[in-house]
């Protein structure tokens, strides 16, 4: 795990020092305008307001990231040829593999904490107060950095077959595919065959469901999020994520360099 | 019999290309040889002969469709066989957002060095490599010749046993080129093992106890750069000078440059051609052997696998 360990943490400096964080001050802007504007055109929901417009604002910039970043994590280095001398040190594919993911998901980890604690500022400047309803905020912060792990995981895996341009349109492709994958499994009264209904059926479940990392309506009206969801969560994404890692790093191991 | 520092059997690759990739063009043909310890071996082709994708073969970075390959008796499917490895990459490219130093470092870990012994190794190499001044300089900053360097550093810094250089001349200059010399070198003084690729003849003549030649992905000869041209003299030549209207018979096959004159001949006629000129009164400046030069070996080679390129180029298989 040590080499893994390496390449993480060099990930994390490459997007440090190609100036990735710098998104925090357009969401900084973002919080400061939406806390001045809601405080005049609102009255009694600015709370909701600006909680819901800070989630998905972490969601959509934390989105852009783990898409065109993680499709750039392996594609990049192959393009550049960077790879190359590292390949040649007693270091595993996979771990090369595990250590960019990792290193891509620290950094979206401090980014999402920066935008979160951005977040409880803005709500600060509206309210003048925080209460113990607003922790449940950490939990959806929480979950969609689960689901931006995902996403990760995905870039990464098509980048490992294809070219960078068609490893976003997939990456992108899935995520909006994976929003309706409970739409899927729940039609009942369109007029199709068994078979096609059943082929639908099994696409929805291969699909990764997005829609089990979203709590965004419930926090930003101050209600609970219950413990078996994010349990569930958790473990719908760390067990997702595993079986895609794992087919990146097969692909990899046996893919031939330009 | 000692291990040998790489020994290759049977290599092939073949590249798919075309549309749906249905089009194949063979890239090496089962290539073997060995290169022993302490040996400095030159790799020789072409542009496009295969000595690239020998080199990513051994390294990893591409599978071979046949064939094995093993370093110090390690397969190269044992990702610990790396830890004796060096590799130069033909025109390196690295972290431009690192500097030199943090490079080295970095690669330096892989190998399982303490961060004392890595910081030592990483100043002292960047001495060798002639880049202890620009080390603290993000590498988006360098030229080419200086990202060769840190190429040459990064292959060498864990000291290992067998080192893989691909065109290690390539982008540097004249002085450049000479530190790389010394430097291989000085590996082999070391009792390591160099295989190194080039197209430049010179420097293969001038470094390497034995060179393979490849050409259109087939290894066509292995020997010491003496034995591939052959120790078979082709003729000797005299450079004299003669005074002016002396009716010399040598003078009609002689080339005049300035004062000088030069003459080939077989060697059974030298002791006659030196009679002669004594007789004229003529100083000999020398008098030197003909030999094929490897160049010559080389283009011979070329030109011959140029008349029959397309045995090399199949497609359907």
């Amino acid at each position: 795990m040590k080499n893994v360990w390496t390449v993480a943490a060099n990930t994390f400096r490459e997007a440090v020092r190609d100036r990735v964080l710098y998104n925090l001050v357009f969401f900084a802007l973002l919080m400061m305008g939406a806390a001045i504007l809601v405080g005049q055109i609102s009255i009694g929901i600015e709370e909701s307001v600006i909680v819901s417009l800070g989630l998905t604002a972490i969601s959509v910039i934390g989105l852009f990231i783990a898409v065109f970043i993680g499709v750039g994590l392996v594609s990049k280095e192959m393009d550049k040829r960077t790879l190359y001398a590292l390949l040649a040190k007693p270091v595993e594919r996979w771990e090369f593999l595990l250590g960019k993911f990792c290193g891509l998901v620290m950094t979206l980890t401090v980014n999402t904490a920066a935008m979160a604690v951005g977040l409880y500022l803005a709500l600060w400047t509206v309210k003048h107060t925080l209460e113990k309803s607003d922790a449940w905020i950490l939990v959806a912060v929480y979950l969609i950095l689960l689901k931006l792990a995902l996403i990760v995981a995905l870039a990464l895996l098509f980048s490992c077959f294809t070219t960078s341009f068609l490893a976003i349109l997939f990456t992108a492709g899935i995520y909006v595919a994976g929003l309706f994958a409970g739409d899927l499994r729940a039609i009942k009264a369109v007029d199709l065959s068994a078979g096609a209904m059943n082929l639908m059926k099994g696409v929805s479940y291969l699909l990764p469901n997005f829609e089990n990392f979203n709590v965004m309506g419930a926090v930003a009206h101050g209600r609970a999020v219950p413990e078996a969801l994010v349990a569930q969560a958790t473990l719908y994404a760390v067990v997702y994520g595993a079986v895609v890692l794992a087919a990146a790093a097969a692909i990899f191991s046996r893919r031939n360099l330009k | 019999m000692s291990t040998p520092a790489i020994e290759i059997e049977h290599l092939s690759k073949v590249y798919p290309y075309g549309f749906l990739n249905l089009k194949k063009k063979r890239s090496l043909e089962d290539l073997s040889m060995r290169v022993d310890t302490g040996e400095v071996f030159g790799f020789l082709g072409p542009n496009g002969a295969g000595k690239s994708t020998t080199i990513k073969l051994l390294m990893r970075l591409i599978f071979p469709d046949g064939g094995s390959a093993r370093i110090l008796g390690k397969s190269i499917d044992d990702v610990s066989m790396h830890q004796e490895t060096g590799y130069l990459p033909e025109q390196p490219y690295f972290y431009d957002y690192l500097t030199a130093a943090e490079v080295l470092n970095y690669f330096a870990r892989f190998h399982g060095l303490t961060a004392t012994d890595r910081h030592t190794r990483v100043e002292n190499m960047l001495k060798k490599v002639g880049l202890e001044t620009a080390g603290k300089i993000q590498l988006r900053k360098y030229s080419k010749g200086m990202l060769q360097r840190v190429g040459l550093a990064q292959a060498i810094l864990h000291d290992p046993q067998v080192v893989i250089l691909d065109e290690p001349m390539s982008g540097l200059d004249p002085l450049g080129r000479r530190e790389v010399r010394d430097i291989i070198l000085e590996l082999k003084k070391e009792g390591r093992a160099v295989l190194f690729s080039t197209h430049i003849l010179s420097d293969a003549e001038m470094l390497c106890d034995r060179v393979g030649v490849i050409v259109g992905g087939k290894l066509r000869g292995v020997g010491t750069p003496g034995e591939m041209v052959g120790i078979k003299t082709q003729g000797m030549e005299i450079l004299f000078e003669v005074a002016e209207g002396k009716n010399l018979p040598l003078l009609a096959k002689a080339t005049r440059t300035g004062e000088r004159y030069r003459v080939q001949m077989p060697e059974e006629e030298l002791y006659g051609a030196v009679d002669q000129l004594r007789g004229a009164g003529a100083r000999i400046h020398s008098v030197t052997q003909i030999k094929p030069t490897l160049e010559e070996f080389f283009m011979n080679l070329v030109e011959a696998d140029r008349a029959q390129a397309n045995a090399v180029e199949v497609s359907g298989k």
